[in-house]
């Protein structure tokens, strides 16, 4: 069975075609969209919950497609260990489903931001195997609710774990107000779950693959997809 | 026998929970003179209309729907504001 990059769509996703055009061309790895509806991930190495507005961003953001009937299987698959890469929207998808800590806020500055940001690389997870920790990677935003919330005890947790993976930073890799698009806590940009297999992020790696864009500090981001299929085949 | 219910739901960010919102609105009140206005929290209200077979069964459903979809319990709160049998217009269905 061919092992593959399975790109969830919900109705409002337009990231999809992005997250497709990053492993499909630019990484040429086996990839197909997966409709909200689909129930089962046969053959799916990889797991990617794409950015965009899905269900209009209604009620919170990823709150009505939690309940899509495809994250069920993203569920179970995410249980056995199996890598997801959740972006923007995909990242409010999964805090909403509660595969990840926390929520993300209305910016605090209100305003949506689109625009060039820096990262620091905080931890090592699955989606970080590529990239050494400490690394500066220079990656696109454009999000309107990307302000990074969780009560005290769950960010003590999360720091003490190493479970905050990309922290924003200016170009010199300094933590600092300025530095931070939406007021998130800790200017925690992207964070794992406990297996460190599920990684969600603001930022848009995937959006970065190719020079020709602008940037492509992503693709050291979504390269580590290649380790998934090599073992899964 | 299954009756008409309509409940009120209002949900609140937690305290703690910053709410720009409610910060860009108070801004605006003092903008426009509202001196006195001290604080402002943002939230959002719902007016859900459900079959239940009695008040308690209606209570139940909505608190949890409430806690599962209407409000996102990391950074909120809700309170079932009122519940009340649906008549009038609304009801004929």
């Amino acid at each position: 069975m061919s092992q593959q990059v399975g790109v969830v769509t919900f109705p409002g996703s337009n990231g999809d075609h992005d997250a497709w055009n990053a492993f499909a061309n630019d990484l040429g790895v086996p990839t197909r969209m997966v409709d909200y509806r689909e129930t089962d991930l046969d053959g799916i190495a990889v797991v990617v919950v794409p950015g965009g507005f899905s269900y209009g961003d209604y009620l919170r953001c990823g709150a009505i497609a939690r309940f899509a009937p495809v994250m069920n299987a993203v569920r179970e698959f995410a249980q056995r260990g199996g890598p997801v890469l959740g972006i923007c929207n995909g990242f409010q998808v999964l805090t909403e489903a509660h595969l990840l800590p926390g929520a993300l806020l209305r910016n605090e500055s209100l305003r949506f931001h689109c625009d060039w940001i820096h990262v620091k690389v905080e931890n090592r997870s699955f989606w970080t195997s590529d990239v050494e920790v400490g690394d500066i990677l220079r990656l696109p935003i454009a999000h309107g609710d990307g302000s990074y919330f969780a009560d005290d005890e769950t960010i003590a947790r999360l720091e003490s774990n190493g479970q905050v993976i990309f922290r924003y930073c200016d170009a010199n890799g300094a933590v600092l107000d300025n530095a931070n698009p939406n007021g998130s806590r800790r200017a925690i940009a992207g964070i794992a779950n406990e297996g460190r297999n599920v990684v969600g992020l603001m930022p848009h790696p995937e959006r970065a693959t190719d020079p020709l864009v602008g940037g492509a500090d992503g693709r050291r981001i979504v390269t580590a997809a290649l380790s998934a299929l090599q073992v899964a085949v | 026998m299954s009756n008409a219910w309509v409940a009120e739901v209002v949900v609140m960010p937690k305290a703690g929970v910053n709410d720009p919102q409610g910060e860009a609105i108070l801004g605006g009140l003092h903008d426009l003179g509202y001196r006195a206005v001290s604080r402002v929290r943002a939230g959002k209200q719902f007016r859900v209309e459900i079959d239940a077979e009695n008040e308690a069964a209606a209570r139940n459903a909505i608190a949890e729907m409430s806690d599962r979809v209407l409000a996102n319990p990391v950074i909120e709160v809700y309170e079932i504001e009122s519940l009340t049998p649906l008549t009038g217009a609304g009801a004929e269905r």
